[in-house]
């Protein structure tokens, strides 16, 4: 069976992000399988110079319009809609992130094709296509198999390589037309985040703090390392919740993706939302009281123990290194 | 303003999931049901606008376990009225939940009014073949939003902020009646004491509406569910944490870091 | 000599003495009307079970005041006082009668040679202890006690009347001619002073030094009930009526309550009466403010401002002339008059209320407080956070209750589950021994003894709830009934004949909190079952142990219940020496994790937390390494404060069962 692939290309600012590069690698991974053309469907305002970077796919959809700053779903599912049908396309992937959220959803709906979430692998086993999620906070996987091989995937960020995506290739460059509406969401401005505070995504030092480091105090421990260290402190949600740390320091899939040297991360789980921000760090040391958390799945190494306890011992160790 | 909030439970993750002998669906015998994290942000949402411009707060919800307590709750909290969908969420999916709420709402148990917002949460940990919020805006042709951290109305519309990443939010303008995804409210879910929700078990009614359930061949095959293969990559340091933090300090001499 | 045979102004002396003495009584009487119905409008509470107990409570504090003397500085100088004033308030009473009824055929209290000698021997007395109080007053107050005009003005008055007395005495002396008297010894000593006057002179100066004497006394008696002296009035029955007389400490019920007490009071009239006499009761002396933790710390609270700005604020509102309908421009008890910050850092460490000298109840008046604070959800996130870990999991630490008994798993022990097979000791483990890392380890060890011990026991595994002793204190009421019937039902499926706990906030609780219908079982703390194992040789010990170490007793063990003998027992007879540390026993100092406080972030960076002031105290005794806790929030609190303090290396936080089962290890 060979039927075309479309990529909902992201980018956010004129700049492509790493899941459309994934997207793309897994489109092709399934097209050498199956046989058919993948297409990157790019849309947005003054976009059209992102569609030489998209050469992993056959082709590319470019609808660039001045009215197609960050559209809303009611724009980018007829569009799609119009694409599958246009392109006999089976397969749709979309970016498991925050900018793309809920168009696989809504698309699913109304073209009544299976919708995949959370999608962390894909093989063709027995000339179906076999996709693997990830479900209850990264705690089961679940494999599922599209019936006849249509459907809509939302891809997990991180799970594929976005090497795989990546070519030097000029692709065909195809302009479609936005079907015309009148939007009820219209996309006003950004609202930039806090940028007086120190970036973290610059750091190469991260020390990162969870709901296991327990107080405000000891986050101060923490800030202890980082300096000795040369690094800075960055956290999960529940951290910046209690405003025990500014917005700026939080890291996942809100929050910043980091991808520094060292990872040091004391009292985080590891839930995928978290996972997200940070999984592409060099090296990740994680400590956690619970030898189940998920963050010991991805980390390079692990200790099963009390962070508040390890923190102080390990700056010591570190500033009698230092000298 | 009629703020329609739909409420999920969701399997909770403080207790361990395993996966049941047929290996395709989750063990139920240690299975436990909480409210699913958005969905009680978008609950706090709604309270918030009610305090702010006034209006009702309906919360609607499918059966599950212990979903009267989360009921009841939100009536203690100070939603104005509770209805719940006799028909087992668990075995129904997201995508069969969403249905059911979505006649519900068009059958007029919810009346979508001209100043209706219908919040569901951003999402679900089980959301593994559609999302409620997202069916929603299709299935009942409304506008939808999703991940909203904020919502304020202005002029008869909404202003919605959105997250991206990075900490970047986008500024949208919604036309009502919509559904927004709420991924956090703009304060922490309230507090509601034991006692005030014991009072209202007494004193308040859960409505319930009677919905059939969808005639819908699940879209998707489940072929095997499995736990992910524990402490895959990670080296474990074990020891005193004494001995731990010079083996730790050690790594990062070798690799240059100090 | 009648020195009421005199006339004002045309006006006969009883005359004038019977005008003064209605007015007095008077408006005493109307003061004491208005402050009586002020009470009334409080909440009810049953505060008259035990009369009898009550009397000789009341009787042994009020006449012998122990509390007192618990501070040298005042002790004796404050007994002699009273003591001084209940001779002058006889005498006063007697005169008084005897001037408003010329016709009874007794004489005054001067013309008797025994009184005179009373009189004259204690207002000597009394001088010096005022001198001495004002001395402590002006040159070395402690902190906390409130140098006001009105307690500096009440001193000179209780002056004025010792030395009118003392000068009357001088004049009748001259006037009788004598020669001085041993009956009278410092009337005749000042008499010589004024040896020239006449003896019609000295008369009429001692009939004016009688009358100024009683228009000061009438004078004082109107004074008293808009001073803080309302303490001579209201405090013996702030004693008769205090709660710990007839009731355990550690139980916050309000008996007798008719209304739903779970909300607390959002105004003073929602506080109870008895809560609302402490106001009155109060003498602004700040023992209590001296014993506070907090209020050491430097956290916002003072106990006594509490009681005083309730006071204050019932008086305001309850007595105004006209009372704004609207309720507009009405300071709020919860925000305006006391803060919530203030609320929120009292310990519940009960050091407050062991010291203060009335008997008044700080802590019962803060849940109160708390309460409503809690019925608004005015929380704070972190305890948010725990009271629905505990409304929805039983425990604070947001584990599954399959979890509470994993600790056993790794023990290679077998323990018995109290709901399937009979025990003799039920052992109510409680959150922190169960879940908390840092303290499984002493749980396992702690079953180790006992097993080893013979002791038969068992758990009530994952049935066990949080026992609800913080979370009452958080002021949660709703969610304590909830777990108290959430373990009364697990408990009435156990077979069980004493309970055995790890936390002494549980052991309070159980102990004193949870209604067992006629079914109470003893409950025991870990230390008291340790002792008794130990005392009966049933533990197998290899070694004596050898060195120094200090006990540091936990509020909700010592002072809250009392038992302080037990565990060190327990340390000597593993063979240790006990170094006591300055605070000890019911004077202990808190660690600062009670009432839920370890649940709660400190907003603002503090001089110095309860549990470092703690640790250097401990330090500060030298040669003394090992600091012995009983209590596993203990552990946490203290083993932090040794990072904080510096003192890690020197100083280790070592649970009692640590030290048995190192005892046993050969």
């Amino acid at each position: 069976m060979s039927a075309a692939i479309l990529v909902l290309v992201e980018h956010l600012k004129g700049t492509l992000a790493d899941i459309t590069f994934e997207m793309l690698g897994v489109g092709r991974q399934i097209a050498a399988a199956q046989g058919g053309q993948v297409h990157a469907v790019l849309l947005g305002k003054d976009v059209n110079a992102l569609a030489a970077r998209l050469g992993a796919a056959d082709s590319v959809l470019l609808a660039d319009e001045p009215n197609l700053e960050q559209p809303s779903a009611e724009v980018i599912v007829p569009l799609l809609q119009q694409l599958m049908a246009q392109k006999q396309a089976s397969l749709v992937l979309l970016g498991g992130t925050n900018a793309s959220f809920g168009l696989g959803g809504q698309l699913s709906a109304r073209m009544k094709v299976p919708f995949v979430n959370f999608c962390k692998g894909a093989r063709v086993e027995g000339g179906s296509l076999v996709l693997t999620s990830q479900l209850f906070g990264g705690k089961i996987l679940s494999d599922v198999k599209l019936a006849d091989g249509k459907g809509i995937v939302s891809v997990y960020p991180g799970a594929f390589p976005a090497e795989a995506g990546r070519s030097d290739k000029t692709p065909p460059v195809e302009k479609v037309a936005v079907p015309p509406g009148s939007p009820k969401v219209v996309f006003k401005r950004f609202v930039e985040p806090d940028t007086s505070d120190v970036d973290i995504t610059k750091q190469s030092v991260l020390v990162a703090v969870g709901r296991g480091i327990q107080s405000q105090d000891n986050v101060q421990l923490a800030e202890e390392l980082a300096q000795s260290l040369g690094g800075v402190v960055c956290a999960s949600r529940p951290v910046i919740d209690q405003g025990w740390l500014p917005l700026s320091r939080q890291v996942g899939k809100s929050g910043m993706t980091v991808k520094p040297r060292l990872y040091l991360a004391f009292g985080i789980s590891g839930a995928p939302e978290h996972w997200d921000g940070m999984q592409s760090s060099e090296c990740i040391i994680s400590v956690n009281t619970d030898p189940k958390a998920p963050i010991f799945d991805g980390s390079h190494y692990g200790v099963v123990g009390d962070a508040v306890e390890l923190i102080p011992l390990l700056t010591d160790r570190i500033k009698a290194k230092k000298g | 303003m009629n703020l329609i909030v739909l409420l999920k439970m969701v399997p909770d993750t403080v207790e361990e999931l395993n996966v049941a002998s047929d290996g395709k669906s989750l063990d139920s015998e240690y299975l436990r049901f909480k409210l699913n994290d958005p969905d009680e942000h978008a609950l706090e949402e709604a309270l918030l606008l009610k305090e702010r411009v006034g209006g009702k707060v309906t919360v609607v919800a499918l059966d599950a376990p212990e979903v009267d307590d989360v009921l009841f709750m939100a009536l203690a909290k100070g939603a104005d009225r509770a209805v719940k969908i006799p028909a087992d969420q668990a075995s129904l999916g997201t995508v069969a939940t969403a249905r059911m709420f979505a006649t519900f709402l068009a059958s007029g148990g919810g009346q979508i009014t001209p100043d209706t917002l219908v919040l569901p949460g951003s999402q679900a940990i089980d959301d593994l073949e559609g999302e409620v919020a997202a069916y929603l805006g299709e299935a009942l042709s409304l506008p939808y939003v999703g991940v909203v951290s904020s919502v304020s109305p202005v002029n008869g519309k909404v202003v919605v902020l959105k997250e991206f990443s990075g900490g970047m939010r986008g500024e949208y303008e919604v036309t009502l009646p919509a559904v927004l995804g709420i991924q956090s409210a703009e304060k922490p879910p309230r507090y509601v004491p034991v006692a005030k929700v014991r009072a209202v078990m007494k004193s308040a009614k859960i409505e319930t509406a009677d919905i059939a359930p969808p005639e819908l061949a699940k879209a998707l095959v489940v072929e095997r569910m499995y736990k992910p293969e524990a402490a895959g990559r990670a080296q474990m340091l074990e020891g005193t944490p004494e001995d731990i933090a010079a083996r730790i300090a050690g790594l990062l001499t070798e690799r240059g870091i100090i | 000599m009648d020195p009421i045979r005199i006339s004002v102004y045309g006006l006969p002396g009883v005359g004038v003495l019977w005008f003064l003495t209605l007015v007095a009584f008077g408006v005493f009487g109307w003061r004491a009307w208005q402050l009586i119905g002020l009470l009334r409008r409080g909440r009810h509470e049953n505060r008259f079970d035990q009369i009898g107990r009550r009397t000789w409570h009341a009787v042994k504090n009020v006449l012998l005041q122990p509390r007192i003397f618990g501070e040298q500085s005042i002790g004796l100088a404050h007994f002699l006082t009273f003591w001084g004033f209940m001779v002058y308030a006889t005498c006063f009473n007697w005169a008084l009668l005897r001037g408003l009824f010329p016709m009874l055929p007794i004489p005054y209290p001067d013309e008797v040679k025994v009184a005179v000698l009373f009189l004259e021997v204690f207002s000597v007395l009394v001088l010096v202890s005022l001198a001495a109080a004002l001395a402590r007053r002006l040159f070395y107050a402690p902190p906390h006690l409130h140098l006001s005009f009105d307690a500096n003005f009440i001193l000179a008055l209780i002056a004025l009347l010792m030395l009118t007395m003392l000068f009357g005495s001088a004049f009748r002396n001259v006037a009788e001619g004598s020669r001085g008297t041993a009956w009278a010894p410092f009337g005749s000593l000042l008499a010589p002073a004024f040896a020239g006057l006449t003896p019609v002179t000295a008369r009429a100066w001692a009939t004016a030094m009688w009358w100024l004497h009683m228009i000061i006394v009438l004078g004082f008696f109107v004074y008293l009930p808009y001073s803080k002296h309302l303490h001579l009035l209201a405090a013996p029955f702030n004693v008769f009526f205090s709660g710990a007389v007839t009731r355990p400490l550690g139980d916050l019920t309000v008996p007798g309550a008719q209304e739903d007490m779970a909300s607390g009071a959002s105004r003073w009239e929602e506080l109870t009466w008895k809560q609302l006499l402490s106001g009155f009761s109060c003498a602004e002396c700040g023992r209590c403010d001296r014993a506070c933790p907090a209020t050491a710390s430097g956290y916002p609270l003072e106990p006594q401002q509490i009681i005083q700005k309730i006071k204050t604020h019932a008086m305001q509102q309850g007595l105004a002339r006209t009372r704004d309908a609207s309720g507009n421009g009405t300071p709020k008890l919860i925000g305006d008059v006391i803060t919530e910050s203030e609320l929120w850092a009292c310990t519940t460490c009960m050091a407050c209320m062991t010291r203060c000298a009335v008997w008044n109840e700080q802590i019962p008046i803060i849940v109160t407080l708390r309460r409503q604070l809690v019925s608004q959800g005015a929380v704070e996130r972190t305890v948010q956070d725990m009271l629905a870990n505990l409304t929805r999991y039983g425990n604070s630490f947001g584990k599954s209750d399959r979890m509470r008994a994993r600790w056993v798993q790794s023990s290679g022990l077998k323990i018995k589950d109290a709901r399937k097979e009979p025990v003799e000791y039920l052992w109510f483990v409680g959150d922190y021994a169960s879940y908390d890392p840092r303290c499984e380890e002493v749980t396992r060890k702690t079953a180790r003894i006992f097993a080893q011990a013979g002791l038969d026991f068992g758990l009530l595994y994952e049935a066990e709830r949080n026992a609800g002793n913080d979370v009452r204190r958080v002021g949660e009421e709703g969610l304590f009934e909830m777990l108290k019937e959430k373990n009364l039902q697990a408990l009435a499926k156990a077979q069980y004949r004493a309970i055995v706990t790890t936390d002494p906030h549980t052991f309070n609780t159980l102990k004193n909190e949870y209604p067992w219908n006629g079914n109470r079982v003893p409950v025991k703390h870990y230390t008291e079952v340790l002792d008794e194992l130990l005392q009966a040789g049933r533990v197998p010990l290899k070694k004596k142990l050898t060195g120094r170490v200090t006990y540091h007793d936990p509020c909700y063990l010592g002072r809250y219940n009392g038992i302080y003998d037990s565990p060190r027992r327990v340390l000597r007879a593993l063979g240790l020496e006990i170094v006591e540390m300055p605070r000890t026993r019911d004077r202990s100092y808190c660690c600062g994790a009670g009432g839920g406080r370890i649940w709660m972030e400190d907003k603002e960076k503090l001089p110095e937390r309860p549990a470092e002031n703690r640790i250097r105290e401990a330090a500060a005794l030298g040669d003394v390494p090992t600091f012995v806790v009983a209590c596993p929030k203990d552990i946490a609190m203290f083993r932090d404060a040794l990072k904080t303090t510096g003192t890690e290396g020197r100083i280790a936080v070592r649970d009692i069962a640590e030290l048995v089962a190192d005892a046993m290890e050969g």
